[in-house]
């Protein structure tokens, strides 16, 4: 399989996941538990790769005082809940992490 | 995230140009992820229309990231388009979280927006859906902050391919991924059962890494699901 039958079968398969229940949400009753479990899909599903983006390194958990970016992903939490600014959240963070690389690594 | 205001006043014009400003801080998150990405395809062998290709016709970063890598390491095809699947499991959750305020519109609009239905577009729309419901031409500012994200996302790929081996390697730029998404989650956690979804979601993702295609991926985000729901019967 060429890479652009992949990118094909991958793009149409990521559509489809994307379209599966806009499509069929008024054409099928979905059950009350299921509709109120669908708030928590954001802070479920983003924490999830947050989580992993900070405390994986290669493939194992990096769990430590040396992880610059456990320290600036938890900087940047303590920004976002406070200002609730996008943009200074981003940029403290980033800007945490470059401090921080100097003096750990 | 946006400024509320009434939204039977506003345009359609006007409502698509509050969704591309209620995007644009993401954006600076976003641009460096799409450049990276950009930088990973043309050193994993993958041609520039390819490279460039693949930012429209499979939109979805960290799919594409994972398939550069995977392309690099001459994984089957069918292998990759598997992970491609699978690590995008997740939009369906999207899918369902969204359906409801996009019910009623024409089919035209539904297949629009399932196409631009990324993580951050969804995070954006969702926000301004839960403050504004569904009625007027909500639409429109989901169209606008999906295309201003699709916009972002194909300039960037762009700079990438030909800009990105100018990038320092100890440029820590991936961390704008979790950075983006910090700046959605954190301020949307305005109750316990949030926030229990969001801990239980992280915590398991960490105990279940190791599954193959990152099938934890979507077993932690169901933990964390559960887990919410638990939370709000039981206060």
């Amino acid at each position: 399989m060429n890479l652009w039958m992949v990118m094909l079968a991958g793009g149409l398969l990521t559509f489809l996941t994307r379209l599966s229940f806009i499509w069929l949400f008024d054409r099928l009753t979905l059950p009350r538990l299921f509709r109120r479990a669908l708030r928590f899909v954001p802070p479920a599903v983003l924490s999830v790769i947050i989580f992993q983006e900070l405390l994986i390194r290669d493939g194992s958990l990096f769990l430590s005082i040396s992880n610059a970016r456990l320290l600036a992903g938890i900087l940047a939490m303590g920004v976002a809940w406070r200002t609730r600014n996008t943009l200074l959240t981003i940029i403290v963070g980033m800007a945490a992490l470059l401090f921080l690389q100097i003096f750990i690594s | 995230m946006t400024t509320s205001s009434p939204a039977e006043s506003l345009t359609n014009r006007q409502q698509f140009w509050r969704g591309v400003r209620g995007v644009l801080p993401i954006l600076l998150g976003v641009f460096p992820f799409g450049m990276i990405y950009g930088a990973l395809a043309r050193q994993s062998g993958i041609s520039v229309p390819a490279a460039q290709a693949m930012s429209s016709i499979v939109f979805a970063g960290s799919a594409q990231f994972i398939t550069t890598q995977l392309v690099r390491l001459a994984t089957p095809g069918i292998m990759i388009v598997l992970t491609i699947a699978v690590v995008n499991l997740r939009h369906a959750l999207y899918s369902a979280s969204i359906a409801g305020f996009v019910q009623n519109l024409p089919s035209h609009w539904k297949l629009i927006l399932a196409y631009l239905l990324t993580d951050e577009a969804y995070a954006v729309a969702i926000t301004n859906y839960n403050r504004e419901g569904a009625q007027g031409n909500q639409h429109w500012f989901f169209l606008g902050a999906g295309l201003g994200l699709w916009s972002c996302w194909q300039l960037s790929t762009f700079m990438g391919i030909f800009l990105g081996t100018l990038i320092p390697p100890h440029w820590p730029l991936d961390f704008a991924l979790p950075l983006t998404f910090i700046a959605l989650v954190v301020p949307n956690l305005k109750d316990s059962a949030a926030t229990t979804a969001a801990l239980v979601g992280g915590i398991v993702a960490i105990l279940t890494f190791s599954l193959p295609y990152r099938l934890g991926l979507i077993v932690a985000a169901l933990a964390g699901i559960l887990a919410g729901l638990w939370m709000e019967k039981t206060p």
